[in-house]
């Protein structure tokens, strides 16, 4: 099996997806990263080079012609989100529900209904020649990220590994971020807020079929009832970064863990190695 | 006139839901002869836009009026394009004691959101 794309994902916030994304992409051969968090990007933190604007990213929002809508109200049936509302004459359209489906303008029998493009976000590269680097930024106010993750994992490039750092979470944009890779890194924390945020994201990657294994971060603190649930479950345990001070001092100032400690590279780049033997 | 009330249960002594959008059931009450059909609210589990998808609902079944411990800003503005009366400020009470606050001025009528977005999120 080919392993080309690989997300980093976890339950739980803060436990060190984008250090796992961003350390592993500098310890293999021909890797490329795009920081699929696009309310928070930080992966580029990591990086002296600064950011650059590549494209803005739109979705399509219904413009209402109400000289020809004849209040039928299929669209407002025909809406998930109740984006639409039709009250007596009038009609509501409420834009910050809407997920730019495109589905109101197909259901209208009478072709009242144009679309506009409504500006969510950017997405932006940077990086340098050794690895680059992609994220999203969605707009403030937004409540829809997906629709940038979609497009910035246009940006893959097929004869490199991708490393995908998703948002954290188990809702849409994770499962956005999990789809069409073909390896999953689940990253949890040796506690018990750990351990359950897995055991979610267990659950959602499971039903997704990605196949997956679990990075235990800062090993050492709480307990070992994560390592019992994976072999429980049969979940490879593929690394336990150590609770290591001097990580931490790294990370404070935005140093790679494999630049302040290139020893910590062998790990890194036993991760990639592990998987391919298991997929 | 007919007045909708959120509530937590299918008859005239069960408890005022105070949640609006995503509230168990709306009572529907003729306020003059105190007749009334209850119903199940759908819109408690939707997606989003649980507001005005329930002041549709109730607009559909004849809903003049409602009353309700708090109003979103969608379900405001929904409640303001369709034309009926929002008495907010209920809750702690049965259905038929609310009604009674709202007949003798208790309840606070209003024009615009008592809520943030997603208050009744639960």
């Amino acid at each position: 099996m080919k392993l080309k794309k690989i997300t980093i994902a976890s339950g739980k916030g803060g436990t060190g997806k984008t250090t796992i994304a961003v350390n592993l992409a500098m310890s293999i051969d021909n890797a490329m990263l795009i920081d699929c968090d696009v309310e928070g990007p930080n992966s580029h933190i990591f990086f002296k080079e600064p950011m650059i604007k590549l494209k803005d990213v739109s979705i399509p929002a219904p413009v209402f012609d109400l000289d020809i809508c004849t209040l039928c109200e299929k669209c407002a049936d025909f809406c998930q989100y109740n984006a639409i509302s039709i009250l007596g004459e009038k009609l509501l359209f409420f834009e910050e529900l809407c997920h730019g489906c495109g589905g109101c303008k197909i259901i209208c029998p009478v072709n009242a209904i144009t679309e506009k493009d409504h500006h969510i976000g950017i997405i932006e590269k940077g990086g340098n020649k050794k690895l680059a680097i992609y994220h999203g930024l969605l707009n403030i106010g937004e409540p829809f990220g997906v629709p940038i993750i979609r497009e910035l994992k246009g940006f893959a490039d097929d004869s490199k590994t991708t490393i995908f750092d998703s948002p954290p979470g188990t809702a849409c944009p994770a499962v956005e971020a999990i789809r069409d890779s073909d390896y999953c890194i689940l990253v949890t924390e040796p506690t018990p807020f750990g351990l359950h945020d897995l055991t979610l994201s267990v659950d959602v990657v499971r039903e997704i079929g990605t196949p997956f294994g679990v990075v235990i971060n800062r090993d050492g603190i709480g307990d070992d009832r994560v390592e019992k649930y994976c072999k429980e479950q049969n979940i490879p345990l593929l690394a336990k970064i150590p609770n290591d001070i001097n990580i931490a001092r790294l990370y404070s100032k935005g140093i790679p863990i494999v630049e302040g400690m290139p020893e910590y590279k062998t790990m890194f780049a036993g991760i990639y190695k592990s998987i391919m033997e298991l997929i | 006139m007919k007045i909708a009330i959120t509530a937590k249960g299918d008859n005239l002594e069960a408890e005022v839901d105070p949640i609006f959008g995503r509230c168990q059931y709306f009572i529907i009450v003729d306020s003059e002869t105190m007749e009334f059909e209850a119903l199940i609210n759908d819109s408690a589990s939707a997606m989003g836009g649980a507001g005005p998808q329930a002041v549709q609902f109730i607009s559909k079944h004849g809903a003049e009026a409602i009353i309700t411990g708090n109003l979103g800003p969608n379900a405001s503005q929904a409640v303001n394009a369709a034309g009926i009366k929002a008495f907010t400020g209920a809750g702690g009470t049965s259905v038929r004691e609310a009604l009674e606050q709202q007949k003798n001025g208790k309840l606070q009528e209003s024009n615009s959101a008592t809520v943030g977005s997603h208050a009744g999120m639960r």
